[in-house]
């Protein structure tokens, strides 16, 4: 597949967005059972109000992937059978809880709702919807990827966990940035996570190059054409001046350039990130988790890249020779 | 249940293109506007059709065989480029089977063509929305074309009658009997879409003749060849000469 920027930036800034999300909800929740020290309503905004920023940041990038962006209502009416519909109506699901979220947290709406005699019922109860329907929009993103079964890179549930990983993993590292300078009290916690998550994140894209590494391909140039001989050529395509078929399906890049950028995302996504947070934890510098989540993100800008660059779909064996 | 299909015979297809510029010419000239070309006369022309004609090389020098083969869009029973699209713009219809684009709603996310494993689809860069053989739906029902007319422009044009339509669920359709006959299969199997356009395989007339059907052991003939000495008496050959 040739990459699209649009689809490469809408995954990796609402993979961080939620993350992020994730990240403040479960670290609001630790301190509301006193495991972590309690923050002010106001650090819970506006570290939901940047999420937010992060998932708008994807939806304005996705935009630009559409032929008609006017009608992109539209898309919200199939979800019975398309993962895309799903994801449509996700993402809003997702950016309107996480702005609620972040608006009782502001305004410091606060009720015993369940007779505990805790505070923070109210951010708890919106939270947990919230991180529901993030988890929801990690599964929709990623298996509009993993449900179609002709591009066999992407159809397996490693696609499913790779997404959920290393998203959550950008944003916990985000959160580790963020509160270096609002909440020294609770990095740990998130710069922790953060390199938990990154190398379980690590340990599955790892499994999923070792897969398709090792890929068997189910359609040959045979099957496609349905004659039955070892050798068969392609003389031409049918056109020479390049189609859809070809500009889409093709990122036209070497061998060596493809192996480059999957040597620069292994070592900018898992190495580097890991070593950076846990040096900000030894050295207490905010500035280095900055860096780490930065260096990271970049590496998830090469790693998507590679995830469509990698994707071969069965219909290129129709576009093999101009002529 | 009808289910409209092509039959291209591969064993006749003369690789001439005359499908696709017809396809071309008629679909670029219907109501759903024009199917986009960038740059035509220019260095670089590119352009969006619903059927190109392929070559491939079958074999390996001296026993080679060159096969064209025309493809556009398959019409698939189990279509997974439909139940894909997020806006319900592609459809295939009940009535007939036909897989279509609704250009009013699609939005042009590219992501039926994931999803076709095949290449149907071609994406118009002017219009910005999903395009695809339509099996020339605005010609097959038009009641002002005179009925033996009302075929898809690529099969009426076929100079050599390679391209065949008609209902594959028909059993005695002429599609189904040719497909029953000739050997007809489908694109990549393999995949389970179920493709409603099926191709002939090349084919050679041959004649199986085993040695003893040559020289046969009881041939009455070979037993009658003894040749006998010339008689010396007057036959009725000799007074007819």
């Amino acid at each position: 597949m040739n990459p699209a920027f649009s689809v490469i930036f809408l995954t990796t800034l609402i993979g961080v967005g939620q993350g992020l999300f994730l990240a403040l909800f479960s670290s609001q929740t630790y301190s509301i059972v006193n495991v972590l020290p309690p923050q002010p309503g106001s650090y819970y905004a506006l570290g939901g109000a940047i999420a937010l920023t992060f998932l708008v940041g994807g939806l304005v990038a996705s935009f630009f992937h559409l032929g008609h962006p006017e009608r992109a209502w539209r898309a919200a009416t199939q979800w019975r059978t398309s993962w895309l519909s799903r994801e449509v109506i996700a993402l809003p699901l997702v950016m309107g809880l996480v702005f609620v979220y972040a608006a009782v947290n502001w305004l410091g709406l606060d009720a015993d709702l369940f007779g505990w005699g805790l505070h923070g019922q109210i951010p708890l109860i919106v939270g947990t919807l919230g991180a529901a329907a993030t988890l929801g929009l990690f599964l929709c993103t990623s298996m509009i990827y993993g449900a179609i079964k002709f591009l066999q890179e992407w159809a397996s549930p490693l696609t499913v966990v790779n997404f959920f990983l290393m998203g959550s993993a950008s944003g916990f590292a985000f959160a580790a940035a963020y509160a270096a300078f609002m909440a020294p009290g609770v990095v740990e916690f998130y710069a922790g996570w953060a390199i938990t998550l990154t190398v379980a994140a690590f340990a599955s894209r790892a499994a999923s190059l070792l897969r398709n590494a090792r890929i068997k391909r189910i359609a040959s140039i045979q099957t496609a054409i349905g004659v039955r001989h070892s050798k068969v050529q392609q003389r031409s395509m049918g056109f020479m001046g390049g189609s859809y078929n070809t500009r889409d399906y093709f990122h036209g890049k070497s061998l060596a350039f493809l192996k480059s950028v999957k040597w620069i995302f292994l070592v900018l996504v898992f190495p580097v990130p890991v070593l950076l947070l846990w040096l900000g934890l030894t050295l207490g510098n905010p500035v280095v988790y900055v860096v780490a989540f930065a260096v990271q993100y970049v590496g998830l800008l090469f790693e998507r890249w590679f995830f469509f660059a990698q994707a071969n779909h069965p219909q290129n064996l129709y576009y093999q020779v101009v002529g | 249940m009808t289910q409209l299909a092509l039959v291209i015979d591969l064993n006749v297809c003369v690789g001439c293109h005359a499908c696709v510029t017809s396809c071309k010419q008629w679909n670029t000239s219907g109501e759903a506007g024009p199917l986009f070309d960038d740059n035509p006369y220019g260095k670089d022309p590119t352009g969006t059709f619903f059927n190109r004609v392929q070559t491939y090389e079958v074999g390996e020098f001296p026993c080679t065989e060159t096969l064209h083969f025309p493809k556009s869009c398959l019409h698939c029973e189990d279509a997974p480029c439909v139940p894909v699209c997020p806006t319900g713009a592609s459809y295939k219809r009940a009535e007939d089977g036909i897989v279509l684009v609704n250009y009013d709603k699609c939005i042009g996310c590219k992501y039926c063509s994931w999803a076709c494993p095949y290449g149907a689809r071609e994406f118009d860069e002017k219009q910005k929305v999903m395009k695809k053989c339509t099996l020339c739906v605005d010609r097959i029902y038009d009641q002002s074309i005179p009925e033996d007319r009302r075929k898809p422009a690529c099969v009426i044009s076929c100079p050599t009658s390679a391209r065949l339509f008609g209902d594959v669920h028909d059993p005695e359709s002429e599609v189904s009997i040719a497909i029953r006959e000739g050997g007809g299969y489908q694109l990549m199997p393999e995949w389970g879409t179920k493709p409603a356009n099926h191709y002939l395989p090349r084919r050679k007339t041959k004649i199986r003749i085993h040695e003893d059907e040559l020289v046969r052991a009881d041939n009455p003939l070979r037993k009658e060849d003894i040749r006998k000495e010339k008689s010396t008496d007057i036959t009725l050959d000799d007074w007819l000469m």
